[in-house]
């Protein structure tokens, strides 16, 4: 076919408005990384949602069972949440000593860290433990089925955290911080810290307001 | 110790489906024998199925699509027959068979053929229009793949293990729970869908990264093509819906497996609440599957009128707009469900927003036309042809926004011909239509152009006697999803659908036979240059097939059609004297992980469908362990050395070269 293009006129870009600022190529792999997970935090954020907003419509449906007000603890609560919270700075601890090499800081945070989010785990499983032996399961009503499944949903990340972070400490002890291993670790902070911020709406919205009815 | 599984789950009473799957099975096995025997599986396994190649695994996700669409299509084949024959009489097909097929037709088509489709044009051409060596992501590409893969696998297995669901593609609930639904049939369905679906999550991010923080010097947003545009739009919006239909199909299962109440009757359950998560996904899904299509008719139809797109702006701001209005109208999905008429008036006026800027870009396209030299080969048939069915389909979805004239068409065969017609009319045209233009950039040949307009006129053709008499069957009071029936008015429209089917089938056999000769004369077809179509973006500035780096050099673009610019300045007979000395590329080393990852991925579904829990637990352990192991590799790069790059890099110049100098001599 003939290949007229050479011959046509140029088409300059028609749309030059003012400036235009070049842009100066692909990103670098650490920022195409962290972005990257970024994007997958927001996607796990939006089944969280789907979660809450099915606790939302569910959470007054009890079927003659009970009431939020009557299973919640507070002191447990309480005591998971400092857990979780101090663990999002031992983690962030974690994360600076990655970045400055660091090994001992590094296996000291995340070792702490392990054990807050172990302790948070074991909470809540006594806390779930306990209301299905008093027949408080996710079956006995609507409620306490999105409440289950929203707590559990969170109780099932944190989980595949503390597998993630044993897995960037042996990481770290075998290969040292190469360039991938820091990669890898930058996206277990945001994905711990994300944890935390959803805790934050889950104290909320289950424990806090469901104290209060 | 095999939970439910025995030998009661083969259906050695119903001949149908054993008998498919008997012959699909053979096939299978003469196409692995004959891999074996002939000594291709060393290739296969290293140029294919371990390939991190972004341009590989979209011909993979196309091929899965292209099989997956002769599956569902032989679906719908049999649904036509049924309903002609079934006037005041049974038919062929028993109800529980009928039922497993429609919801088969629907789920398969939507996510095993249309998505994988989409999804695979847009890992082939988006990097390469970018100007950019891979995607984001290339060994979680491959695990997208492999997981869709998967889905699929399992979805056809249910034909000869088990059963599929009788539910529809949604699988409504109280229906598809437990107490309606006791047998695997959702099980398959919930488990393929999930776990394709993870595949398509993965899919998005990766697309979402490449698009935003993947792109040459000086590809700023508003000069990349329109196909990139409608990517980034329809990927976001993968990122936003599909976790909500991960969650939906949670909670499903988690009725049906521990005896939760989300969706039950009893115990305060809340069946409207699935509804609304459903179509809060569902919506955007359909948006999700056509913007890429716009995309391809966007490149196809200012490549073949020569001329840049008209209004390059307005169909960025449309798509954009799209891409947001379409998380709001999920509820005229089911305006006859009781939201009463304030919400459904609200979401009605959404509905028929959502057309202004679609008729924007349809305006686009004709003024891009209106002018031009338009050349009508086959990809630019299915764009006009798009272009008339999809305006018919269009203006069939704004009378059903109308809520007083839905509840009279709701559930209808008018509903039915609706949605055919936006999705094949507009999907499926689309794909069409990528496949014809992007094929010779994938494998270095032309497709033969007799047989290519052929299948078009046939499946065009095809398509508007199959449904156009669904409308009117519709109008008619015809409801969807009927085994049989006894209105003898209805009865003329079914024979002529059938027969309209029956056209529709001669135009996927010439596409296959357009495949077969095109591979057959494909030296007479081959494509030199790169540039068969005389191209105006990124991609047709590299050779066909591309090397694996894609570009020898990062290309700096200046303005908007960047390959067009490049042209015009006739730049390719000075590049070689400008550039810079070739450098060392590195590449992304292949990896096994997406397909060991997607073995244990349908170990895992298998045991999951058929509660065989130690296998459960097993799948899960391989699939964790295979990420670790990925994780523990030293050299995930391999280098191409400079002088490969040049040597590769001048053979394609000076087939350009040539055919440069050819036209200016002429």
């Amino acid at each position: 076919m003939a290949m007229t293009a050479t011959a046509g006129h140029a088409h300059a870009d028609p749309h030059h408005i003012g400036v235009v600022i070049e842009h100066p190529g692909p990103a670098s792999k650490r920022i195409v990384t962290a972005y990257g997970f970024w994007i997958f935090l927001l996607s796990d954020i939006v089944m969280f949602s789907c979660f809450f907003a099915a606790y939302a419509v569910l959470s007054g449906q009890t079927a003659d069972g009970p009431k939020g007000s009557e299973i919640f603890e507070q002191r447990n609560v309480a005591i998971e949440t400092v857990c979780l919270l101090l663990s999002s700075f031992t983690c962030g601890m974690a994360s600076i000593a990655a970045d400055v090499r660091n090994r001992f800081w590094f296996y000291l945070g995340m070792t702490v860290t392990c054990v807050l989010g172990l302790i948070f785990l074991v909470l809540e499983f006594r806390e779930f433990a306990d209301l299905v032996a008093r027949g408080y399961g996710p079956s006995r009503s609507a409620f306490l089925t999105a409440f289950f499944s929203l707590v559990g949903c969170h109780g099932l990340h944190v989980s595949a955290g503390v597998l993630w972070l044993l897995t960037m400490m042996a990481q770290v002890f075998a290969k040292g911080f190469r360039a991938d291993v820091l990669r890898r670790m930058m996206c277990f902070a945001l994905f711990w810290h994300a944890l935390d911020i959803v805790w934050v709406g889950v104290f909320s919205v289950v424990y806090l307001l469901g104290s209060g009815a | 110790m095999l939970g439910k599984l025995d030998w009661s789950a083969i259906p050695f009473d119903q001949p149908i489906p054993l008998i498919a799957g008997a012959v699909v099975l053979i096939a299978i096995l003469a196409v692995l024998i004959w891999v074996v025997v002939k000594g291709h599986l060393p290739y296969l396994w290293h140029e294919w199925i371990t390939s991190v190649d972004h341009k590989r695994i979209g011909v993979m996700y196309i091929l899965l699509a292209s099989v997956m669409l002769l599956r569902g299509g032989s679906d719908a084949i049999m649904m036509r027959i049924q309903q002609a024959v079934a006037y005041q009489s049974q038919g062929y097909l028993p109800p529980e068979h009928y039922n497993q097929i429609f919801s088969a037709h629907g789920t398969i088509m939507i996510f095993f053929v249309a998505m994988p489709f989409v999804i695979g044009l847009m890992n082939l051409v988006v990097p390469l229009q970018l100007g950019v060596r891979d995607v984001a992501f290339p060994t979680l590409n491959s695990v997208g793949f492999w997981l869709t893969a998967t889905g699929a696998l399992l979805v056809n297995l249910s034909l000869v293990i088990g059963e599929f669901a009788r539910t529809g593609w949604l699988a409504f609930p109280p229906l598809s729970g437990l107490s309606y639904s006791p047998g695997v049939g959702v099980d398959y369905y919930a488990w393929s869908l999930q776990i394709s679906g993870v595949g398509t999550l993965v899919a998005g991010i990766n697309l979402v990264t490449t698009v935003l923080k993947l792109r040459t010097k000086g590809m700023n947003y508003l000069r990349m093509p329109m196909f990139c545009w409608t990517t980034l739009a329809s990927n976001l919006l993968i990122v936003a819906a599909f976790p909500i239909l991960t969650a939906t199909l949670a909670m499903l299962l988690l009725d049906r497996y521990l005896g939760f109440h989300f969706f039950t009757n009893e115990a305060g359950g809340n069946v409207m609440m699935f509804m609304n998560l459903i179509w809060a996904w569902g919506h955007p899904e359909v948006y999700i599957l056509v913007l890429p299509a716009f995309g391809i008719f966007s490149e196809v139809v200012s490549t073949f009128s020569g001329k840049a797109l008209f209004g390059y702006r307005s169909m960025v701001l449309a798509t954009m707009a799209i891409c947001v209005v379409s998380f709001m109208v999920w509820l005229h999905h089911f305006f006859t469900m009781g939201a009463g008429p304030d919400v459904n008036a609200i979401f009605g006026i959404a509905s028929m927003i959502i057309a202004i800027p679609t008729g924007v870009k349809i305006y686009n396209w004709l003024f891009t036309m209106y002018g031009g030299r338009i050349r009508f080969a086959t990809p630019m048939l299915w764009s006009v042809g798009f272009m008339v069915t999809f305006i018919i389909g269009g203006l069939t979805g704004v009378l059903l926004a109308v809520p007083p004239a839905d509840f009279m068409l709701h559930n209808s065969m008018f509903l039915v011909a609706h949605f055919h017609n936006v999705i094949i009319g507009g999907v499926l045209f689309g794909a069409f239509a990528g496949f014809e233009y992007w094929f010779p950039k994938a494998f270095g040949f032309r497709l033969d152009e007799r047989w290519g307009k052929a299948g078009f006129w046939f499946t065009f053709l095809g398509f508007f006697i199959t449904f156009i008499p669904l409308y009117i069957a519709g109008m008619l009071g015809m409801t969807r999803r009927m085994q049989h029936y006894d209105v003898a008015a209805w009865r003329p429209w079914m024979i002529v659908a059938a027969a309209g089917m029956a056209v529709l089938t001669i135009g996927v056999i010439c596409q296959i036979v357009q495949l077969v000769v095109s591979i057959r004369n494909r030296e007479a077809l081959r494509d030199r240059t790169g540039d068969p179509w005389d191209g105006r973006s990124l991609e047709w500035a590299t050779s066909s097939p591309p090397p694996v780096f894609n570009f020898a050099f990062n290309p700096d673009v200046r303005g908007e059609d960047a390959y067009w610019h490049m042209k015009a300045h006739a730049q390719q007979q000075s590049l070689e004297r400008d550039r810079p000395e070739y450098q060392d590329i590195e590449m992304p080393r292949n990896s096994p992980t997406g397909f060991v990852c997607a073995f244990f991925a349908t170990i895992m579904g298998f045991a999951l469908i058929w509660h065989i829990w130690w296998m459960v637990i097993l799948g899960g352990l391989g699939a964790w362990a295979t990420f670790v192991v990925f994780a523990w590799r030293d050299h995930d790069e391999y280098v191409i050395p400079a002088e490969e790059v040049a040597a590769i890099d001048r053979v394609n110049l000076e087939e350009r070269r040539s055919l440069i100098s050819m036209a200016g001599a002429a």
